[in-house]
């Protein structure tokens, strides 16, 4: 390692084209920026997507060709407990998580940042799609540039000391620049496709990763309808998600969705449409980002997962770490366990987990 | 500048100029097929006898019982693929440890797909196996115990001597990966009563991609790689003739003075530990403290993670290891650090340093000088100290 007076970064790479021009980015602002990436689970038998053997080369290549140190770093024991297990266990509960974000909180700028302080490094940074400000003695997390690769949503959890040493050079890119830059400073990646589902379930099948992981063996139970009539018998709860139509393997003669995961009693609820439809939930686990904390109740757009359009919402107190939302207009397929994120403007005030 | 001090000799080691020196000409004017009936191809024909006949005069082996490969894993992985299916008829019992190279335990681990037994002789908390433990494995249908002459990560010597006779007295072949072994301590093959032993010239100051096995005349052994009459037809391909001459000179120069050699390393050694233990509490030495490499310095520091070692040292000039230079980038924890009873977070923080003649006491009071801040500084940032 060279050191120098320049700022040291710790950049997060996982041989895409984002986090690679990412690097290029902070190169050109002038920090001293050392790449590295996580190895974060074990892909069997996959030589694709991240954390795979093409992942860790196609990185190196980059930094190599940028010039920059690189590095792998395993924390598979980290992500095993903060984003697997968890990701089990809610589904076990009838929740259904999103690990991305519990992995932005523990590993991205958890886990990865302490590590970075620890070798006095200054600042993390990613190829997310975000943009952090100071305005007066907060820092703000704003929308990207490019509205349709925003990825403020899942990154709601940061915290202020966490925020205060991040950078997110993409933040003020549309996509379509960065695959230009890519391009013109020669990059192989630049092509590469974009990254759509959980890192560490093969073929998006959730399901049976979880029947594989598991500790507790799956049950079969029985779907009923609102009034608790059996209309069926369902293969394990953790194979069903609020607002799903498809898959249920029964035929009802009218369009029926999940409507409850009654994880308790290990039944699956179906209903009309209409049943999806919420406008009032609550909300714990939260984290306040433009505000310290909520005082009086606000007005704000919220998002329900992370490609949902932002609704206009009320936002009440209720104690400490638990606020009430209520929709202007309702809101379908509310899903306990997802992130709700509120924002003013392009501000994200603050999220948490719906309840 | 920053200054540049190289204490990573067990992964690779600087290339002698002598050695390279020595190379040249086969790269350059010399550019002949060893197979060739004309003065260039008999002039590498010639060049390569040399290299044989050095390498045999160093273990004290017979001309035509050295053979040239790839390298020390595929040396391994013929040794113990080799005699396996040469000799099934016989029996399926092999008898390894749980210390070995990962060339040997993943050639066994394959080997057990194809109905092989293996056993794995544990190691004493010194790194050490017990020879009790071997004779008690030793069955009616064992047909090889292969033994590591040195373990690559924290040094120790194991009783090669009393494994050959045990081997011999049985009738058993006895393989040993002597890889870290060569140059350090002397080896006489035939005192030594082994069977196969498997070497690399990049350990001892030679090329990359260039070893040996040694094998006794008489081991029933498959052929490697078929093909042309290459190394007796065992292992086919046109040689590697810079490779192999440059081996030929560097394992001359590394088995000699080997006394003198070990003498001024296990001072430094030793001075360094000692220093190590004083200087940074919570320190502990990994493997037998003299049963040990000349060169070897292997040491846990509590509560902290090798790597982010690693990574301090680098910025300071010092390039050091954890475990192997194959586990390094992995962090998953040494399988030889478990196996001589260490719990998963020491493990963790396990730092080797791996000397050579070239290292100096300046170079070792620089590394006493920056490491005990580095420990220090990790240690007040661990998760696993604030719960101590």
């Amino acid at each position: 390692m060279i050191t120098g007076s320049k700022k040291k970064v710790l950049l997060g790479m996982s041989g895409g084209v984002d986090s690679s021009v990412a690097a290029f980015l902070l190169q050109k602002e002038g920090y001293d920026v050392i790449g590295v990436t996580m190895k974060l689970h074990k892909d069997s038998n996959n030589d694709e997507g991240c954390c795979s053997i093409n992942a860790v080369e196609d990185a190196r290549r980059v930094a190599n060709k940028l010039g920059i140190q690189f590095h792998v770093f395993n924390m598979e024991e980290e992500f095993k407990k903060y984003v697997i297990d968890y990701f089990i266990k809610e589904y076990e509960a009838g929740r259904t998580p999103n690990p991305c974000i519990a992995c932005n909180r523990y590993i991205k700028f958890g886990a990865l940042l302490d590590k970075a302080k620890s070798l006095g490094i200054d600042y993390v940074a990613t190829g997310h799609y975000a943009i952090i400000e100071k305005s007066n003695d907060r820092y703000i997390l704003k929308m990207a540039k490019d509205d349709t690769k925003d990825q403020s949503y899942v990154l709601y959890n940061l915290t202020q000391e966490q925020l205060s040493k991040t950078l997110f050079p993409l933040g003020k890119y549309k996509k379509k620049e960065i695959r230009e830059i890519a391009k013109k400073i020669g990059l192989q990646v630049a092509s590469k496709p974009d990254s759509q589902e959980i890192c560490f379930v093969e073929d998006n099948d959730h399901f049976n990763f979880i029947n594989q992981n598991s500790t507790k063996p799956i049950t079969k139970g029985e779907i009923v309808d609102i009034k608790g009539n059996v209309l069926g018998y369902h293969e394990g709860i953790t194979k069903y998600t609020i607002g799903q139509r498809k898959g249920l393997g029964i035929s009802l003669g009218k369009p029926m969705f999940v409507v409850d995961i009654d994880a308790e009693n290990n039944r699956i609820v179906l209903g009309s449409n209409e049943d999806l439809l919420i406008k009032e939930l609550d909300v714990t686990d939260i984290n306040w980002i433009s505000i310290n904390k909520l005082e009086n109740k606000i007005k704000v757009k919220a998002k329900i997962r992370y490609k949902a359009k932002e609704e206009t919402a009320t936002v009440t107190p209720i104690d400490n770490n638990r606020i009430k939302v209520i929709f202007d207009t309702p809101q379908r397929a509310v899903t306990p366990g997802q992130s709700i994120v509120f924002y003013q403007n392009d501000n994200v005030v603050g999220g948490g987990i719906i309840s | 500048m920053n200054r540049i001090i190289y204490l990573d000799n067990a992964a690779t080691t600087r290339l002698n100029p002598k050695v390279l020196d020595s190379m040249l000409p086969y790269l350059k004017e010399s550019y002949g097929n060893p197979s060739s009936i004309h003065f260039l191809g008999r002039e590498n024909k010639k060049a390569i006898d040399k290299a044989r006949e050095q390498v045999a005069k160093s273990l004290n082996a017979q001309f035509n019982e050295i053979f040239f490969t790839g390298g020390g894993s595929e040396s391994d992985n013929w040794a113990i693929k080799g005699v396996a299916f040469a000799n099934e008829s016989k029996g399926k019992h092999i008898i390894t440890t749980n210390i070995e190279h990962h060339a040997v335990l993943h050639t066994c681990k394959y080997l057990e797909k194809y109905g092989f037994e293996i056993t794995y002789l544990p190691v004493k908390s010194n790194g050490i196996i017990d020879i009790e433990d071997l004779k008690k494995a030793i069955r009616e249908d064992t047909i090889l115990i292969s033994v590591m002459f040195a373990n690559n990560e924290i040094g120790t010597i194991q009783p090669i001597k009393e494994i050959g006779e045990i081997a011999r007295e049985k009738g058993i072949y006895f393989h040993t990966d002597a890889v870290q072994a060569i140059g350090h301590i002397p080896i006489d093959v035939k005192e030594l009563n082994i069977d196969l032993l498997s070497l690399s010239a990049h350990k001892f100051n030679g090329p990359k991609g260039v070893g040996v096995l040694y094998i006794k005349s008489g081991v029933n052994i498959l052929s490697m790689i078929h093909g042309g009459g290459q190394e007796r037809g065992k292992r086919a391909g046109t040689e590697n003739v810079a490779g192999i001459v440059g081996l030929g000179e560097a394992i001359e120069i590394a088995t000699k003075d080997i006394e003198k050699k070990s003498k001024y390393l296990i001072t430094l050694r030793d001075r360094t530990i000692k220093e190590l233990i004083n200087r940074i509490p919570d320190t502990i030495l990994n493997g037998d403290p003299k049963k040990r490499l000349p060169g070897n310095i292997n040491v846990c520091f509590k509560y902290i993670e090798g790597e982010s070692i690693l990574l301090m040292l680098d910025m300071k000039g010092l390039a050091a290891s954890s475990g192997s230079a194959c586990t390094s980038g992995s962090l998953k924890p040494s399988h030889v650090l478990l196996a001589i009873g260490l719990p998963h977070e020491i493990a963790h923080g396990s730092l080797r340093l791996t000397l050579s003649e070239e290292t100096t006491d300046k170079d070792m009071e620089y590394l006493l000088e920056v490491l005990p801040p580095i420990v220090e500084n990790l240690r007040k940032m661990s998760p696993l100290i604030k719960n101590k």
